[in-house]
C-alpha cells in the first residue's frame, strides 16, 4: 500500500539545515499493524507527516497505492487524506465548540456528504467506540480517553484504509491509554485498516506486529514479531 | 462543504467569541446606519427645496428673450446676444393660447426706495396683478397691483415685508408715498413673508406696475414673462403654443428660450441627488473602516485557530475551503453587523422625522441595499487577506501550536 523511496526531508532552523529524515526507504503491506519507535528528534513524527501527505519530502518517492503522489498539489493531496487517510493526534484536536457527534461529522461534512448520511454514520462510529451515550457532549465535558475515543471515531467514520496515529495514549493515563490503543487495535484487526502508530513508548510499540526503530533521520531495523 | 453549512460553520465560529463579534458588528452598524442617516438627510434636503420650489408656481413656463443652447436651472443669467426683445405685447399675445391660464411679464431693476428720510436699495419688479397669482404670493395687507390695461403706468406699488418694515416701521404703510428712482409711488399693498424665489429675496422686493417699471428703468423689453399652463397636462402644448406664437410675431425667429418649471425642478433635483449620493459615499468610507476592523478581527482568528485550521487541513479540507469558511466568516459579520445598521438608521430617521416634522427625511429606497452592499462587499473583501492566510498554512505547523 506504501512505499516510499529514498524520502529525505531537510529543515532550516535558523541558518543550520536539519535533516528530519536522511533517506528512508519503507514499504508498508495493507492491513499491516506498524509501529513507529525512537528518541525524540528521531524523525519519526516527519516520517508520519509524510506518510499523512502533510508534509512534503525534499528528494525520494512517495507512492500510496502504487500512484506517485509526491508530486500532487494541495487539493489534490487534501482530497487524497480526505478518503484515505485518517489521523489520531497527541492532543486529540477536537473542536471546542462542536459536540462529539460534530466533530464526528466534520470529515464527512468537509468532504460534501448530505446531513441525512451524515448523521447515522457518525452515531454508529461514536457506538463503535462506545461513546454512543455522549454524542451531545462537547469536547470540554469529555475525559481524556473519552475526547481520544471521539478523536478515533473522527479518524474512522470515512472509512479509511490507512490510520496514522501519533503518539496517542501520549497525553493519557495507563487505563484509558489502554483502552484507547485496545480500540485501534480491534478497528485494525476488524476493518483491515491499516494502522501506522508512532510512540515513544516502548510497551506501546511492542504490541505492533512490526516495528519500526529510527535514529537520526533513518529506519535502523524492522523487527518482524 | 455546503454553503449553508460554511455559512453555519462561520456563525459558531463567532459564536465562540461573543465580545470580540458584537464590537466587530457594532462596527459594521455604525458604517451602515451612517450610510443610511446621512443619506435621509440628503434626500430630505432634497425633497425640501423641491418642495420650496415647487411652491413658487404651479404648472409655470418661464419665456426669456435670447436663444440659449445650454440647458440649465437659469438660462437667464447667460444670455448673450439678444437679437429681438420680449416685448409687453409678445406677453399679452401668449394668452391667446388655451392651454395658457395666466401670463404674467417681469421687468427688473434695481433702484433706490425711499421713504421721509429712509432709503434702501431694492429690487423692482415690474408686473400686473397676474405675478402675485403665478406665484402664490400673499398679501399682508392691502391690495395687489390693480386690473385692467397693463399698457397704463400707474404710480402704485407693494412692498416686500423686509422693505416695508424699514422703510415704515411701525408706521402703517398702506396709503403713504414712497419714492423709487426719481419717481413717487403709492404704497398699496404689502407681501407676507415668502422667503426665496428663484434666488431672490420676495421680502426685499418692490413690485409696480409693469408699464411704471418700463419707465423708470427707460426700457421697453420685459426681463421674462411667467406663463402658467392650465394644467401639469398642458404644459407641453403651452410650450408649443408660447413658442409657436412669438416666432409668428417675431418673424419667424425663435429666438426666445422657454424653461419649463420642470426642468428648472429637475435640474436642483439632480443637483441635490449627488448631493445625497455624496453624502452616503462620505458615510460608505467609515464602512471601509468597519472592514478594517474586520480584516484585524479575522487575523487574531486566524493566528487563535491554527491548530484547527491544521486539523481541518488533516481531515481533508483544500485551502480553498479554508478560504471559504473564513471569508464566510467576514461576510456573516458583515451582513449580521450591516443589517443591525439598517435597523439603527431606520429606526433613527423615524425618531429624526418626529422630532423635526418640518424637514422631509427620509431614507431613499437605494439606501438600506446600498449600505448592505458596501458592508458586505467591504467585509468579504478585507476577509481575503485573513482567509488566504489561513489556507496557505502549514499543517504540520499548524497542529503543532495549542
Amino acid at each position: 500500500m506504501i512505499r516510499l523511496e529514498g524520502i529525505e526531508r531537510v529543515y532550516r532552523v535558523g541558518g543550520q539545515l536539519v535533516r528530519a529524515l536522511a533517506g528512508v526507504d519503507l514499504e508498508i503491506a495493507a492491513g499491516e499493524y506498524v509501529s513507529v519507535m525512537g528518541p525524540s528528534g528521531s524523525g519519526k513524527s516527519t516520517l508520519l507527516h509524510i506518510l499523512g501527505l502533510l508534509d512534503r519530502p525534499t528528494a525520494g518517492r512517495y507512492l500510496l497505492d502504487g500512484r506517485d503522489v509526491t508530486g500532487l498539489d494541495e487539493a489534490e493531496q487534501a482530497r487524497l487524506r480526505r478518503e484515505t487517510i485518517g489521523f489520531v493526534f497527541q492532543f486529540f484536536h477536537l473542536v471546542p465548540r462542536l459536540s462529539a457527534l460534530e466533530n464526528v461529522e466534520l470529515p464527512m461534512q468537509i468532504a460534501g456528504l448530505p446531513p441525512a448520511e451524515r448523521r447515522p454514520r457518525a452515531e454508529a462510529a461514536l457506538a463503535a467506540v462506545g461513546l454512543a451515550e455522549r454524542a451531545r457532549h462537547r469536547p470540554d465535558q469529555l475525559s481524556g480517553g473519552q475526547r481520544q475515543r471521539v478523536a478515533i471515531a473522527r479518524a474512522t467514520v470515512m472509512r479509511p484504509r490507512l490510520i496514522l496515529a501519533d503518539e496517542p495514549t501520549g497525553n493519557l493515563d495507563r487505563a484509558s491509554g489502554r483502552e484507547v490503543v485496545e480500540l485501534l487495535e480491534r478497528l485494525h484487526r476488524e476493518r483491515g485498516m491499516t494502522l501506522v502508530v508512532v510512540t515513544h513508548d516502548p510497551e506501546l510499540g511492542e504490541r505492533a506486529r512490526r516495528r519500526l526503530h529510527m535514529r537520526d533521520g533513518r529506519i535502523l531495523e524492522g523487527t518482524q514479531a | 462543504m455546503r454553503a449553508g453549512e460554511t455559512l453555519a460553520f462561520a456563525a459558531r465560529s463567532l459564536a465562540a467569541h461573543p465580545a470580540r463579534t458584537a464590537l466587530t458588528m457594532l462596527a459594521v452598524a455604525i458604517g451602515a446606519g451612517a450610510v443610511l442617516m446621512l443619506s435621509a438627510l440628503g434626500e430630505g434636503a432634497r425633497r425640501y427645496v423641491v418642495r420650496e420650489f415647487a411652491a413658487l408656481g404651479t404648472n409655470l413656463l418661464i419665456v426669456l428673450p435670447g436663444r440659449s443652447e445650454t440647458a440649465g436651472a437659469t438660462p437667464g443669467l447667460f444670455v448673450g446676444m439678444t437679437p429681438r426683445e420680449l416685448t409687453l405685447e409678445d406677453a399679452l399675445a401668449l394668452l391667446r393660447s388655451p392651454h395658457v391660464r395666466r401670463v404674467a411679464p417681469v421687468v427688473v431693476g434695481s433702484a433706490p426706495v425711499s421713504r421721509g428720510g429712509r432709503e434702501r436699495e431694492a429690487t423692482v419688479l415690474g408686473s400686473t396683478a397676474e405675478l402675485v397669482r403665478v406665484r402664490h404670493w400673499r398679501l399682508a395687507r392691502g391690495r395687489n397691483l390693480p386690473e385692467g390695461d397693463p399698457r397704463r403706468a400707474q404710480a402704485v406699488c407693494l412692498l416686500g415685508a423686509t422693505v416695508a418694515r424699514e422703510l415704515f416701521g411701525a408706521d402703517p404703510p398702506l396709503g403713504q408715498w414712497v419714492r423709487i428712482g426719481d419717481r413717487r409711488f403709492r404704497v398699496i399693498g404689502v407681501l407676507a413673508p415668502q422667503g426665496f424665489a428663484l434666488g431672490v429675496k420676495v421680502d426685499e422686493m418692490v413690485v409696480v406696475p409693469v408699464a411704471s417699471a418700463q419707465a423708470l428703468f427707460d426700457t421697453s423689453g420685459l426681463f421674462r414673462a411667467l406663463v402658467e399652463a392650465r394644467s401639469r397636462e398642458a404644459i407641453a402644448a403651452a410650450r408649443r403654443d408660447v413658442l409657436a406664437t412669438l416666432r409668428e410675431r417675431h418673424r419667424g425667429e425663435e429666438d426666445v428660450t422657454v424653461v419649463t418649471q420642470d426642468a428648472v425642478l429637475a435640474a436642483f433635483d439632480r443637483i441635490l441627488r449627488a448631493l445625497t449620493y455624496a453624502l452616503a459615499a462620505l458615510a460608505g468610507i467609515s464602512l471601509s473602516v468597519a472592514g478594517i476592523l474586520i480584516m484585524n478581527i479575522m487575523l487574531i482568528s486566524v493566528a487563535g485557530r491554527r491548530a484547527e485550521i491544521g486539523l481541518l487541513k488533516a481531515l481533508g479540507a483544500t485551502p480553498a475551503l479554508i478560504a471559504r469558511l473564513f471569508v464566510a466568516e467576514a461576510g456573516v459579520l458583515a451582513a449580521a453587523g450591516g443589517l443591525a445598521g439598517i435597523g439603527i438608521g431606520l429606526g433613527a430617521v423615524e425618531l429624526a422625522a418626529r422630532l423635526y416634522p418640518l424637514f422631509p427625511f427620509a431614507a431613499p429606497w437605494w439606501s438600506a441595499p446600498a449600505a448592505l452592499g458596501v458592508a458586505l462587499a467591504g467585509g468579504i473583501g478585507f476577509g481575503v487577506l485573513p482567509a488566504r492566510r489561513a489556507a496557505r498554512l502549514d499543517p504540520v505547523a499548524a497542529l503543532a501550536s495549542r
